[in-house]
């Protein structure tokens, strides 16, 4: 107890220390100023402002893609991008929301394409049109190498860019930045598809379970346990033999049963 | 921002003690689990469900009586968006087979299911498509598919253990069977799942599962899952029609007690449309973003419970909403981190939770509630073995760096690549250091009641996801939400496509139960100005609320 009172005076102090710190600091919303305290995100800093948002916020966590911005730093002429819930105000940060950014997407049947740079260019045939300016990986907030994906795209390595853009978070920022008006994020979820579809060998144990499934193999074990009474189900819980962590993919269970 | 001296101070006496805790778990020694029979004890004790004056009884609805937490109670107990005598129900904006409401995981499997049936579907979201908690799940998707070692009858014991024996055994059935069918849907549909060479999926352990069951996309999961199913929704353009930003305010029954649709709000043109279908999933997610008891949450802006309000004013039943999930890890440091998710795997790939002296304190794999309850022991005066935060908080250590001394160094960047970019924005490297997290609201265990083929007790009304409850009783796996969006959303939309084909002769629109539940609301004597469904959170700033003299709020929208 005591200890803990020792640790929570500990918290106070430091706690009231960065309230002290915290300093309010000047931005301006699409042209308007505001004092918002320094630690906050954009998406943080535009809700103190008083906005309330509809568009331009989704996970508040960096995943979803939904409030990919620009902003600009004084002294600089440059035009800067990322994650309104990732980025730190800072000290004159220019800065807006893009509600929207009207970028293509090829409809097409993934049962029906090849996970060729054919089938690929078919749908997006722009991609050839890249220029190689590299804004496009400058502009991601994920740190993907986009051009580097759009040459494997351009080379028709649909497995390269299905590794490359992997942790995508489809915000369209590379496609709003680009010169030559390509929709890399698409491009590139279609090429993940086509690779998961079409190139990477389907799991054959996968198969042989629905199969199981399907020919009813489990309908009286799941019956019988329906139909237990809790005491019996506690018991079948603890008995349950578990995989342990460190095991290996070939592990087996000693009782075979139910399986 | 980086630690600040104080924690990387703490953090050396993590740093004295990892090397013995490697070596044990090297050995297949682990913190021993807490036995089943002494689990209702540590959560009666620390989980917040627990916590004395945290709930009410409902005094309207058909399930008056229920007692559940205050904040959503309070949405129960409010007021409709708008009056039902000014809407014209003749004037219909859109008609249609199936009306989706919902854009996440449930929803887009609901839509693509009744396409498939042969139904138009209209598919209704409150933000963008695919903006949801389907989206933000890292961890992976439950299902049975390694034989020899697996199978759903084991599947079915960690469900129904996990949910301490209380779950709806019709559902968990159906969950477990349909489980392996929906990863080869997903897998054709082009779903990059992390494999072997030959093909075999890779699998891992979650919080109370029994073998490694747990199928993952990266750490992404849920991304990977929610953008193939995205684009897959978008691809069916002249059978799918989308609407976004444009959430449901209520459901539309007819005289005969069927649902005929939904009245859509336009968050931008601020207008209410009309829609009529033949049937209607609901598909509409979790609550979090209610932020019960005043925690932080891990869920997505628009987790606002909107479902419960309209399928509980429609006359369908709640269950399991006393219960609610807190994930045992969500980040409380930094500050613009606080109730992000870290995800369970951290401890399945061997990282061990720590106090501030450096000891683990629980067995890493306990189911959630228990993991969690755990950790709020920990942080509690009773053990008072928490680590203060600079905000006054406190947290415990998840030691990431023993995985790079488990697997290997580039272990941790390689299997966590979000998290890593994350911390990085913030100068911390979870190779190196460990990561500092409390208990964050997470999940609503429970919700609308439904059956095995989604049917509600309204006919025509079909419900799907978070916004149900029973299949994971009082406490959900990790690993079984993706799983519950996908075979139930699945089964919601061909069920509904199905129902929208029936010829039974249909009655005509009408909004009287919302008149009705208002006559209810005045009888039992609730007088209030709130306003249900809250649709989105309020962020604004209440000094800047001060200077709005013309605005008036309805709940939390201008």
């Amino acid at each position: 107890m005591a200890a803990q009172r020792k640790k929570k005076k500990r918290a106070d102090a430091t706690g009231k220390k960065l309230e002290q710190q915290q300093k309010l600091v000047p931005i301006f919303i699409m042209g308007q100023r505001h004092l918002v305290p320094d630690s906050l995100t954009i998406q943080k800093a535009m809700e103190y402002a008083g906005y309330q948002l509809v568009r331009g916020c989704g996970c508040r966590g960096g995943i979803c893609g939904a409030c990919g911005t620009v902003f600009r730093l004084p002294d600089s002429y440059r035009v800067e991008v990322g994650l309104a819930c990732q980025t730190v105000v800072k000290p004159n940060m220019y800065l807006a929301q893009i509600p929207f950014f009207p970028a293509n997407k090829a409809v097409y049947d993934i049962e029906k394409l090849s996970p060729t740079g054919a089938d690929v260019s078919k749908l997006y045939p722009e991609i050839f049109k890249c220029v190689g300016c590299n804004v496009c990986t400058k502009s991601c907030p994920m740190d993907i190498d986009v051009m580097e994906y759009m040459a494997r795209a351009i080379r028709g390595d649909v497995a390269g860019v299905a590794e490359l853009s992997f942790d995508c978070v489809m915000c369209g920022l590379c496609a709003a930045r680009c010169p030559a008006e390509l929709v890399q994020y698409n491009m590139a979820v279609l090429c993940r598809r086509l690779y998961a579809r079409h190139i990477a060998p389907r799991a054959q144990h996968l198969a042989e379970r629905v199969r199981e499934i399907e020919k009813g193999k489990y309908e009286r074990p799941l019956r019988a346990l329906k139909s237990a009474d809790i005491k019996d189900l506690k018991r079948l819980y603890k008995e349950r033999e578990i995989e342990p962590e460190m095991a290996e993919e070939d592990w087996t269970p000693e009782s075979n049963d139910y399986l | 921002m980086p630690y600040t001296p104080e924690l990387k101070k703490l953090m050396k006496v993590v740093e004295k003690t990892r090397p013995a805790r490697v070596q044990r778990k090297k050995k297949g020694l682990e913190f021993s689990a807490i036995p089943v029979d002494d689990r209702q004890k540590i959560l009666k004790k620390y989980h917040p469900d627990f916590k004395s004056g945290n709930r009410r009884k409902i005094r309207v609805g058909p399930s008056k009586g229920y007692s559940i937490s205050h904040e959503v109670v309070d949405l129960l107990e409010a007021h409709s968006r708008v009056d039902p005598k000014k809407i014209d129900l003749s004037r219909v904006a859109y008609e249609t087979d199936v009306l989706v409401i919902g854009g996440g995981g449930a929803g887009a499997s609901a839509a693509l299911l009744a396409q498939e049936s042969g139904a138009g579907v209209l598919l209704a979201t409150k933000l963008r498509m695919g903006d949801a908690n389907t989206m933000m799940a890292e961890g992976g998707i439950q299902a049975a598919t390694k034989r020899g070692k697996d199978s759903p009858y084991y599947h079915y014991l960690d469900v129904i253990g996990g949910g301490h024996f209380s779950n709806d055994p019709k559902l968990v059935s159906t969950l477990v069977l349909e489980a392996p069918k929906v990863m080869g849907w997903l897998e054709k549909m082009g779903t990059m799942f992390s494999k072997f060479p030959d093909g075999t999926l890779k699998t891992m352990h979650g919080g109370g599962t029994s073998r490694k069951r747990m199928h993952y996309a990266g750490e992404i999961t849920g991304a990977e899952i929610m953008r193939t199913l995205r684009d897959e929704v978008k691809n069916r353009p002249e059978n799918i029609k989308i609407i976004e930003f444009s959430p449901a305010v209520e459901l539309v029954l007819t005289n005969k007690g069927q649902c005929a649709g939904a009245i859509l709000y336009n968050l931008e043109t601020e207008e209410y449309f009309v829609v009529h279908a033949k049937a209607t999933v609901l598909a509409t997610g979790g609550s979090g973003r209610l932020h019960m008891q005043g925690y932080m949450t891990t869920n997505h802006y628009g987790a606002t419970g909107d479902g419960l309000i309209l399928g509980y004013r429609a006359g369908v039943k709640l269950r399991f909403l006393h219960s609610v999930q807190y994930h045992p890890t969500g980040a409380v440091f930094p500050e613009q981190a606080e109730g992000l998710l870290i995800t369970e795997k951290f401890r399945g790939a061997g990282a061990n939770l720590v106090n501030v002296d450096g000891e683990q304190f629980v067995y890493e794999r306990e189911p959630r509630d228990v993991e969690a309850a755990a950790v709020i022991r920990e942080c509690s005066p009773d053990r008072g073995k928490g680590v203060p935060t600079p905000t006054g908080k406190f947290g415990v250590w998840l030691d990431s760096p023993m995985i790079e001394l488990l697997q290997g160094p580039g272990t941790v960047k390689r299997e966590f690549p979000g998290k890593c970019i994350l911390f990085r924005r913030y100068e911390i490297d979870i190779s190196k250091e460990p990561m500092l997290v409390h208990p964050t609201l997470h999940y609503q265990n429970g919700g609308l009641e439904i059956d095995e083929s989604c049917q509600t007790s309204v006919p025509g009304l079909f419900v799907a996801g978070e916004v149900s409850g029973g299949v994971h009783g009082e406490n959900r796996l990790m690993g079984n939400s993706l799983l519950d969006v996908t075979v139930f959303g699945r089964i919601a939309g061909e069920n509904a496509a199905r129902y929208s084909r029936a010829k039974s002769p249909r009655g005509k629109p009408t909004l009287e139960h919302v008149i009705r539940y208002n006559r209810e609301l005045e009888k039992a004597g609730v007088k209030t100005d709130r306003i249900a469904p809250m649709l989105l959170p309020d962020y604004s700033n209440p000094e800047v609320r001060k200077r709005q003299l013309t605005t008036q709020y309805q709940g939390t929208l201008r």
